[in-house]
């Protein structure tokens, strides 16, 4: 028969004694004030010195006033949530900036004439002129590249899930790892090589053909990697349990594909295939090759050279005119509003089929 | 009207693990029917391959046949499709669809065959939650997703759910275990109803409800692991609980071992 002795008894406290809750708060406080401080007293630095001053001291005085009072264990649980914070907080930093900087300075131009006008007859002594034909080459560019990748992708991801038993499923999956890691400008020229060189001057007369369209190609390889890989992941995510379930009621496997399968993963993959659109819509170097550029609005995207959003950019910021840059900050902003429109829409349509509700 | 179930040296494999082998048994129509068994001796494997459901699984396959009302489902010409609308099976743990709501998920078997007017699909869905004792409980919120019920309601939804396409066999696999006592007592109750209409088999690893609920049980074993399982003993649920002829079959209900 063992007893415990009052010693072992004792060794496990159960209470301690803790900082109260607006310790951290007054800390990081007296840390701000020192390290600004500090800073314009002494020469040189700015306020970015100062904030990581403020960092350090902050760090140093939290975990020594906390080894103090609550003891070695809390402390380092302290110093890993200020880690953690400061670790957020950097990661946030960037996307704030770029936020704010878009927002204030493609204000300027954010105006009607913007929105309704093009570049068409614009000199670079002229104030005046806008990106509709920019706006318009984007939306028709991307939309034809969603209307080829998503039904190629979707179907590719299914077979590789769904019936792929053998190689080519792996071959599949092997090429579509490739492909993602294509750069934009090879997708450029893939399709000036292939499209624009050989196959359009068959509908030309003979001549190559600038267009929308072969735009719209090149971005359809850019995204197809993404669709394929994000769509194959949140199909195999869907439990077994409910096919099985389906094929017990006698549903042929392809309608329990389309009516349980494909429903139950749909929010993940409409996020696949926004990450993809976002992408899309920002590249330049495919448009640039293929497409051409333009100045005038062209909505026929088989048919003559255009333009888009992002190319509109890269022209107007590397145009002489001091009033360029403005335009360029301006559809900046245009092309992050649109994709991010596009991406609230598309969540909403898609959170019918939520998993959880 | 419930059909009847002939199994014919019956052997399923797992690619190249022979999981049961030379299963031979005659179920009768409107009769509860029991496997019981130790794990991993195949009543599940035998199950599933009733209503062709082994398969599914990658290189998966059936020897032997397997008749319904006399004509055997794994013919050559035999739609799959057709054999499961015609034998249904309830699965261990609920598996409602979580896109639809409880009226979708109950007529999913016939929406999803191709069956639209909203009034049959309304009338047919009534019936099958009657069936499944389920209706007065959800009656007002038949449009709230199916994901939302408690287990024992969801394992009644997919009850109701398999009930809905009117099949003739009712196969259920270990419906209870994940259930608590309550809900399965709801469950035991259905069975005994639903046994007026449809011929149904329960694999079950609990031996006090498979002698409350069967008419018949069916022992399964192995000799040691590896082995593929075997049928030992099938007779009346009476006799088998208590005097069996096999000694195996003793052993494992008086809890000797497994």
């Amino acid at each position: 028969m063992t007893t415990l002795t009052a010693a072992t008894a004792a060794t496990v406290q159960l209470k301690a004694k803790r900082l109260p809750k607006y310790a951290p708060w007054a800390i990081a406080a007296a840390a701000v004030l020192i390290g600004l401080g500090g800073v314009t007293f002494a020469a040189g630095g700015g306020p970015v010195v100062g904030a990581i001053l403020a960092a350090l001291i902050y760090f140093v005085a939290l975990i020594t006033i906390a080894t103090f009072v609550e003891g070695g264990r809390s402390a380092r649980n302290r110093a890993a949530s200020a880690l953690i914070g400061s670790a957020f907080v950097l990661a946030v930093l960037p996307l704030l900036s770029v936020a704010f900087t878009t927002i204030s300075r493609g204000a300027d131009r954010f105006d009607a004439d913007f929105f309704y006008r093009s570049m068409n007859g614009i000199t670079a002594l002229n104030a005046g002129g806008g990106a509709y034909h920019a706006i318009l080459g984007t939306l028709e560019q991307v939309g034809i590249a969603v209307l080829i990748t998503v039904p190629l992708g979707l179907a590719g991801a299914i077979y590789v899930v769904e019936y792929g038993r053998g190689r080519l499923a792996k071959w599949i999956q092997f090429f579509v790892d490739v492909m993602t890691g294509i750069p934009s400008i090879v997708a450029g020229l893939f399709v000036l090589a292939f499209w624009v060189m050989v196959i359009s001057p068959i509908f030309n007369d003979g001549r190559p053909a600038y267009s929308g369209f072969a735009a719209a190609l090149a971005l359809s390889v850019l995204m197809l990697p993404t669709i394929v890989r994000s769509a194959e992941e949140m199909l195999r995510l869907v439990p077994s349990a409910l096919r099985e379930g389906s094929y017990a009621l006698g549903v042929p496997k392809w309608r329990t594909i389309l009516k349980v399968v494909i429903p139950t993963a749909l929010p993940g993959i409409v996020t696949g295939v926004m990450l993809a659109v976002a992408r899309a819509a920002g590249e330049t170097a495919p448009v640039m090759l293929v497409a051409g550029g333009a100045f005038a609005i062209n909505g026929n995207p088989f048919a003559g050279q255009q333009t888009s959003l992002s190319l509109y950019i890269y022209d107007q910021a590397s145009t002489a005119s001091q009033y360029a840059p403005a335009r360029a900050w301006t559809a900046a902003l245009t092309l992050v509003a649109i994709v991010l429109l596009l991406t609230i829409v598309a969540k909403l349509v898609a959170r019918r089929s939520k998993l959880t509700r | 009207m419930a059909k009847r179930i002939e199994a014919d040296n019956v052997t399923a494999y797992y690619g190249s693990f022979k999981a049961i082998e030379g299963v031979n048994m005659v179920i009768e129509r409107k009769s509860v029917t029991a496997l019981i068994g130790p794990s991993g001796c195949g009543k599940s494997t035998f199950l599933r391959s009733i209503n062709r459901m082994h398969e599914v699984i990658p290189n998966a396959r059936v020897e032997g046949t397997i008749s319904v009302d006399g004509e055997n489902i794994y013919d050559k010409d035999v739609d799959v499709t057709a054999v499961r609308r015609m034998i249904g099976m309830v699965f261990q743990r609920p598996n409602p669809f979580p896109t639809m709501s409880i009226f979708d998920n109950v007529v999913a078997g016939l929406k999803l065959v191709g069956v639209r007017k909203k009034g049959e699909l309304q009338v047919a869905a009534e019936q099958a939650l009657r069936g499944a004792n389920l209706w007065e409980e959800v009656k007002d919120r038949l449009d709230k997703p199916g994901a939302g019920l408690s287990g024992g309601q969801q394992q009644r939804l997919c009850i109701a759910r398999a009930i809905a396409i009117e099949p003739q066999v009712v196969l259920m696999d270990e419906p209870c275990s994940a259930l608590d006592p309550i809900s399965t007592l709801a469950i035991e109750d259905l069975i005994g109803e639903l046994k007026d209409s449809y011929t149904i088999v329960i694999v079950t690893h609990n031996m006090q409800q498979a002698a409350r609920v069967s008419d018949r049980t069916a022992f399964f074993s192995l000799e040691k692991t590896g082995d593929p399982g075997r049928l030992v003993e099938y007779d009346d649920t009476q006799k088998i609980f208590t005097n069996p002829n096999e000694k195996r079959t003793e052993d494992y209900i008086t809890g000797r071992f497994g």
